[in-house]
């Protein structure tokens, strides 16, 4: 039962990650991200999924998809109602189920976060309806496959499971929220493990909608660069098997890192834009601090939200700057967002298999074409790539809307 | 475990702007007049229920973050409002306040609108419209207006999602994270959604509105209703079909298939002096009889009162759930039932349900088997 929970926990388990996937535009898989991440390579080309040309901005970080998904236990048919997100997600769902370990079950739950789902789909529905109204052949299977909720439940029969799904949608916090609510269903005892993370493709409509805004940067994405002018999109997915540590050393798992805290809230100033002085970051960082037991003495690295628009930025250095104090000056921080783009409801899902990278790998990822930092950050921007005795990191989503979330992972040896 | 109590209840739906209005269409057990709603490129329009205009422009409308939101976001403001107006005169101010806000649809209308703009000229698409278009949208303007939200999410998912999300209500004022937390649910009308319907299930008329639980840990705070249980949920697979997870659901539940609530071990005492009430259920059937089959089959030995809200309403997916769960409560409330049952059998992800009790009555931890500590006498 939901409600009323049987959980006779005294104090909450100890969560860790024992699976990963990544799929974003530098590669399909841990090994070929941890790469680019760490000699920050970046990805953006000339957008190819539609047209761009009366837009102001015109690259994006797109994925290559591979010509086949990985074997499945879904059927051909079943295959090829997968859009481009939800291929996004099973990749990285198959590749984090791998390295878990785990056998398939009829209760694993799984938490997801996405802003757009099978936007694609709803893209071709609409423009079928209004172009050729008495037209009607796919859109029974577009209106079904669109909703995000079938296309998690697709992933569950991939892997052979079946079990509760959420689907979380914060905007671009959804991914970290995603992983965040994950983590407080095993510590609230209604579960020993779930499945979690975000995905998100590239979409006409959300891609339009951020130029609109004039969002896109029309240069390179230089996120707490002084002279930053936008942000970059880019698609992807991650998700990783979360679990408790006693589960996870009884199976003799072996575990990329631990999810100590957790901390989310919303900030009312504005739809899309951020509270100017970063109130509510500086809250939730402080809430994943309280719950993980840490102070930002403990913190090696930050992987900011940094989306390189002119508002999120200064918000978040002003936040970082307050909430690490005089740790702040030697505090290193960087944007993947410079890498890859910025991936919406998969972003936090993605950010948080990059912190589990570090921890794992022990080095930096750099923000290569930064040059000149804003004067709100207090902290040292890493430019170059480098190794790093990393123990706790810390990672930084925040969404259209308000919703703010920090998770902070720690180094299992 | 905490007790969660039912501070207050909201809904706006084809029969108007507050609980009254639903309750008074529901008591009259007449299907609502529907509506034609155009559709670009066919001649004959779809049959909808449209939410009436409300009578007197609501105050709300002159908060400036709602300036150009979408029905939807008018609609869930409207409803949390309402629910929370018992608590706004208490002590609201010191609140945390938590919000959930649950979906299917979402901001069908200027999705549709941003979208038709880009397919026309994407460089003139309108800035304005297009961050109205994500899920999250009416949960931030929600909190904007309210302005003690300390804590917010917003899930999608089938009709039975609006279980989870009032189970996540419960979770966070049973970790202490909030003082009330409001769970919504809503959808907005337009015609590719009503299109989108008509590809699924050709008679089901298309709806909009929302419905609001406002949960609380506070029994002073109660509005007379208590939250019993919130079965899992029974997703959908291959193995697992519509008919399976609802069966699973409805003995999961546990619900009696007798009206009226029998002496079990522990409550002989209480049964002489407990008023002997019916259980009511409230189910998510509709009009089509295929799509309503596997529900109508879990619940088959029912005996006892039992409304449909779909049957009078429409499919108003994510906010025909909230009015479901409204509707329970405020019958349970109204004194009219010692408890009332919630059965969600979704389109494609799900079977939920739930079961809300008297909050001075203790029929729910008795025929569920829980401990008896904390009954009151």
């Amino acid at each position: 039962m939901l409600f009323p929970t049987t959980s006779s926990r005294q104090t909450p388990p100890r969560v860790v990650i024992t699976g990963a996937g990544i799929v974003t535009a530098l590669g399909l898989g841990w090994k070929p991200n941890a790469e680019g991440f760490r000699t920050g390579r970046t990805a953006f080309r000339p957008v190819s999924l539609f047209d761009v040309s009366r837009l102001r901005a015109k690259h994006a970080a797109e994925v290559d998809l591979p010509a086949t998904l990985p074997p499945t236990r879904l059927s051909a048919k079943q295959s090829a109602r997968l859009d481009r997100a939800a291929s996004l997600l099973l990749l990285a769902t198959d590749e984090a189920w791998q390295q878990s370990g785990w056998e398939p079950a009829e209760n694993l739950p799984l938490v997801l976060g996405t802003t757009a789902g099978g936007m694609s789909l709803g893209e071709s529905y609409f423009r079928q309806a209004v172009q050729r109204p008495d037209h009607r052949r796919h859109q029974a299977t577009r209106a079904v496959y669109y909703q995000p909720q079938v296309q998690a439940r697709m992933i569950l029969a991939a892997l052979g499971s079946n079990g509760p799904i959420t689907i979380v949608s914060n905007a671009c916090a959804s991914g970290s929220n995603a992983i965040g609510h994950a983590w407080e269903l095993i510590r609230f005892g209604q579960t020993d493990r779930v499945l979690a993370g975000g995905y998100d493709a590239l979409s006409e409509l959300v891609f339009v909608g951020f130029d609109a805004l004039q969002a896109l940067s029309t240069t390179i994405c230089r996120p707490f660069d002084a002279h930053r002018d936008g942000l970059a999109l880019g698609e992807g997915a991650a998700v990783v098997a979360l679990e408790t540590l006693e589960s996870a050393r009884r199976r003799g798992a072996d575990i990329l890192g631990e999810l100590v805290g957790y901390g989310t809230s919303i900030d009312q100033h504005h739809l899309t834009q951020p509270h100017p002085q970063g109130s509510t970051t500086l809250m939730v960082m402080k809430q994943a601090c309280e719950t993980a037991g840490i102070t930002p003495e403990n913190v090696d690295y930050i992987n900011a939200h940094g989306t390189g628009t002119v508002l999120n930025d200064s918000s978040e250095a002003l936040a970082i700057s307050e909430w690490a104090g005089r740790r702040a000056a030697t505090l290193p921080v960087s944007s993947t967002k410079a890498n890859i783009g910025h991936l919406l409801g998969a972003a936090g899902a993605v950010e948080a298999v990059v912190c589990l990278m570090t921890l794992r790998e022990q080095w930096l990822p750099p923000e290569k074409l930064f040059e000149t930092p804003d004067p709100a950050c207090k902290f040292p921007i890493v430019q170059k790539p480098r190794d790093a005795r990393l123990n706790v990191v810390l990672s930084n989503s925040f969404g259209f809307g308000g919703v703010n979330a920090s998770l902070i992972l720690r180094r299992c040896v | 475990m905490s007790r969660i109590f039912v501070a207050g209840l909201g809904a706006v739906s084809p029969a108007g702007w507050n609980v009254a209005a639903l309750r008074g269409a529901l008591d009259k057990g007449e299907p609502l007049p529907t509506q034609l709603l155009e559709r670009p490129g066919w001649n004959k329009p779809f049959s909808v229920r449209l939410v009436p205009n409300p009578a007197v422009r609501p105050e709300f409308l002159a908060h400036p973050r709602l300036r150009r939101t979408s029905p939807i976001t008018h609609y869930v403001v409207a409803t949390a409002l309402e629910a929370t107006a018992t608590v706004c005169a208490t002590r609201i101010a010191q609140f945390r306040l938590g919000l959930v806000v649950c979906l299917q649809s979402g901001c069908v209308n200027y999705s549709c609108r941003f979208y038709d703009e880009t397919l026309k000229d994407p460089a003139t698409a309108s800035p304005l419209v297009f961050p109205e278009t994500v899920y999250a949208a009416p949960a931030s303007h929600l909190a904007a207006v309210l302005e003690n939200v300390s804590l917010a999410s917003t899930l999608v998912g089938d009709p039975a999602a609006f279980l989870q999300g009032v189970s996540l209500g419960a979770q966070w004022l049973e970790e202490n994270r909030v003082d009330a937390c409001l769970v919504i649910g809503a959808e907005e009308t337009n015609w590719i959604l009503a299109d989108a319907l008509w590809h699924l299930e050709r008679s089901a008329i298309l709806t909009a509105g929302a419905g609001a639980l406002c949960l609380c840990r506070d029994s002073k705070l109660s509005a007379g209703v208590e939250l019993a249980a919130i079965t899992d949920g029974h997703t959908y697979s291959t193995q697992n079909g519509r008919s399976q997870a609802a069966r699973a659901m409805r003995r999961q539940l546990g619900a009696p298939a007798s009206c009226r609530p029998k002496p079990s071990q522990g409550n002989e005492d209480l049964a002489g002096k407990m008023p002997a009430l019916p259980e009511l259920l409230c189910d998510g059937v509709g009009n089509n009889p295929r799509a309503a089959a596997p529900e109508l089959d879990a619940w088959r030995d029912w005996t006892g009162p039992r409304i449909c809200p779909k049957r009078i309403l429409g499919e108003g997916l994510m906010a025909a759930a909230a009015w479901q769960c409204v509707a329970a409560c405020d019958a349970v409330a109204g004194g009219r039932f010692a408890a009332a049952n919630i059965s969600l059998v979704g389109s494609n992800q799900q079977a939920m349900g739930a079961r809300f009790v008297r909050a001075d009555s203790h029929i729910s931890h008795l025929s569920l088997g829980h401990p008896t500590g904390n009954i009151r006498s």
